[in-house]
């Protein structure tokens, strides 16, 4: 069973829109993945049916039980954060601020603050349309986004590919290059990089490369919208020649990219021209490429 | 010599398991008595951040020399094994426990 | 007056409406805009300026004292966040995974683990035609960008005063550096796209602003393009559209050379007179 992550380094390339399609593309060969939970957005297009859902739990935030409380400030004292105003003559935790260090607690003389796991978000095992099976989660507002919630979805995904005999996992990666792309990277058997060419495209392609290179994982991107700017779509083959990425598709400007996505539909479903013939192929070459990599 | 393994289970015959700061057990293998010793990662899984300097100081209390793993250690566990002293061996995410022993063996890991 | 330009989504339009409303507005009046999206800071890339100040930016780290340690493990224990591990003979401290709380310190009974100040990244001013430009960026390796988002916004509030109008282009997403980057603003701005993707994710937003008490407005870029869930959800939730940026092919070409849009789009700088507009009205 091999694992292919889908990351862009930047939003807005289209990222989830190709991995939507390869989703459905792969049919009853693939297990699909939601990693990007801070903007899960795939689900509008791949109509998961949220059959099993489960809490997730992540990270610990203070919470100070007025009874005990002897209002002696001693936790607004050290807190770092300013997380601790008096309102109504109570010291209170504002949840927003509080980054869960614990340091309150510990310090506490009537011990009056606990640290309860925070449930900031959920995730779920559905169906989709085209009756695979697809992993994916939620995150709640103001929540951080660990690798945690990242890994949890990935490692479902993994267990029920393994156990339905699926050939591949088909992810979409966070956007970024922080610690969520990090989690939705380790363990890849393959990534394809979704970029635009634009100059900040083009910055963040090369940032998120650095992460990939990093981790030793076989590359391949697809470059969207590449006549926007000829110029630079030249600039980024270039820079995945001398870099050994494959080069997948480059897929035109085009607006059944959107209108696909406001039909709640992948492209390859809407289209009828050259872009669902490049994602066909697309698909089809990623599946070689990563069977073929050692 | 002690040799520890990433895997999915407590056995020559379980899977590895490729990552190193979330794997579900480490094994010890020690050479000279043939023996196996096991320990049950998977309470990481609650860790929201610290994974990998967590099982490297797990890894490092149990006192292997050699660790074969799959994809290696990220950053941060990087820093801590380097530090132990330990030398990883990377390579061999996709295959057993007894195979990936084999393959070290053989020379055919890559060193990290 | 502080206006924060923040949306749910990433690629929306977020950093091509902050530089260049920025640029319209400094037309008139002296603007600051601040790129608070540290990880990946963008909007340099259209504002040009000459460099009046570098700074280094710093975060508290502990910093093991070797001598007077007497290896007893309570820093480790009293760290919520795995960034000190004791190692045999040894306490190891990983600053990156350190959100720099002091609780180790503090609690240290033999004052073995003093803080000290490391490097966390770079704040640039500079300086344009009655624009002054602040960006800050995160060196790489470093994984927090709160501390930094918020000593930038210091900085800013320390050199303009309150008369100022400040700009702060947030990073995108609903998680703890947005809220950190919006949540001294006056105003928001919600920058969206008339899709499935950008009516999911603006919904989030809106959740998010909402708890942070902040009155807020959104903006639609790509006007014309998917359909008009938006529209209708902001109308049925009283939310405030000040502006439909349409969707002109030749406004990504413009963007993706760097280029401001609103010179050469008159489409563009349309929607941006609105906007400003609505600023000043909210000013008074």
């Amino acid at each position: 069973m091999k694992e292919i992550v889908i990351i862009s380094g930047k939003g807005g390339t289209g990222k989830t829109s190709v991995t939507a399609s390869f989703g459905f593309l792969g049919g009853q060969d693939v297990v699909v993945a939601d990693c990007d939970v801070d903007a899960a957005d795939m689900h509008l297009l791949m109509k998961p049916d949220f059959a099993q859902s489960e809490d997730f739990y992540s990270g610990v935030l203070a919470e100070i039980n007025p009874e005990k409380c002897i209002q002696c400030g001693l936790c607004a004292e050290k807190c770092r954060f300013d997380a601790i105003p008096v309102i109504n003559k109570q010291h209170v935790v504002k949840k927003l601020d509080c980054e869960g260090c614990g340091y309150c607690a510990k310090i506490c003389p009537v011990e009056a603050i606990t640290m309860p796991e925070q449930n900031v978000g959920d995730w779920y095992i559905s169906t989709t349309k085209v009756d695979n099976t697809m992993v994916h989660a939620k995150l709640g507002i103001g929540a951080e986004n660990s690798g945690k919630l990242v890994a949890k979805v990935k490692n479902e995904a993994k267990a029920i590919a393994e156990k339905q005999q699926k050939k591949f996992t088909v992810i979409d990666g966070s956007p970024g290059v922080g610690c969520p792309v990090v989690s939705s990277l380790s363990g890849a058997d393959f990534t394809v990089i979704v970029t635009e060419p634009s100059v900040s495209g083009f910055h963040d392609l090369k940032r998120v490369y650095e992460l990939v290179k990093k981790f030793k994982i076989s590359a391949g991107c697809i470059i969207n919208k590449y006549d926007i700017n000829q110029e630079i779509t030249d600039k980024i083959m270039n820079f995945l020649r001398d870099e050994k990425i494959e080069h997948i598709a480059s897929l035109p400007y085009d607006e059944n990219f959107t209108r696909a996505m406001t039909l709640g539909k992948t492209i390859v479903e809407f289209d009828e021209g050259e872009l669902k013939e490049k994602m066909v192929n697309s698909w089809t070459k990623v599946k070689q490429l990563v069977n073929h990599e050692k | 010599m002690k040799i520890a393994f990433t895997a999915k289970g407590t056995n020559w015959d379980s899977s590895m398991d490729p990552r190193f700061g979330r794997t579900e057990y480490i094994l010890v293998y020690d050479v000279e008595k043939d023996e196996f010793e096991s320990f049950d990662n998977r309470d990481i899984e609650n860790e929201a951040h610290g994974a990998g300097p967590k099982t490297s100081q797990k890894l490092f209390e149990l006192g292997p020399e050699v660790l074969i793993t799959g994809n290696g250690p990220g950053g941060n566990a990087a820093t801590v094994l380097g530090k132990a002293g330990i030398e990883i061996y990377i390579g061999a995410g996709n295959s057993t426990v007894k195979q990936a022993y084999e393959a070290y063996k053989n020379n055919q890991l890559t060193k990290f | 007056m502080r206006i924060a330009i923040a949306s749910g989504k990433g690629g929306t339009g977020k950093t091509t409406l902050s530089a260049n409303l920025a640029a319209f507005l400094s037309k008139t009046e002296p603007v600051v805009l601040a790129d608070l999206d540290v990880e990946e800071p963008n909007s340099g890339l259209f504002i040009k300026g000459k460099l009046e100040n570098e700074e280094v930016k710093y975060k508290m780290i502990p910093e093991w004292n070797e001598e007077t340690c007497t290896l007893c493990g309570e820093c480790q224990k009293n760290c919520n966040f795995n960034a000190v591990i004791q190692l045999g003979p040894q306490i190891l401290v990983f600053p990156e995974l350190c959100h720099s709380c002091y609780a180790c310190s503090e609690l240290c009974p033999t004052d073995s683990l003093p803080m000290v100040s490391q490097r966390m990244g770079e704040l640039k001013h500079y300086s344009g035609n009655n624009i002054a430009f602040i960006e800050s960026h995160l060196d790489v390796g470093q994984e927090q960008a709160v501390p930094l988002i918020g000593q930038t916004i210091q900085y800013i509030e320390e050199k303009f005063d309150d008369k100022a109008l400040k700009i702060y282009d947030s990073p995108p997403g609903t998680s703890c550096p947005v809220i950190e980057a919006t949540k001294d603003a006056d105003f928001i701005i919600l920058v969206t796209e008339p899709t499935p993707f950008g009516l999911h994710d603006l919904k989030i937003a809106v959740e998010t602003v909402k708890e942070l008490h902040k009155s807020f407005a959104v903006v639609i870029n790509r006007y014309g393009l998917g359909d008009e869930k938006v529209l209708d959800y902001c109308n049925e939730n009283d939310i405030p559209i000040i502006a439909k940026i349409p969707n002109l092919r030749q406004i990504a070409e413009i963007y993706s050379r760097g280029e401001l849009i609103f010179e050469q789009v008159p489409e563009f700088r349309d929607e941006l007179l609105k906007i400003s507009d609505y600023i000043k009205k909210e000013m008074d």
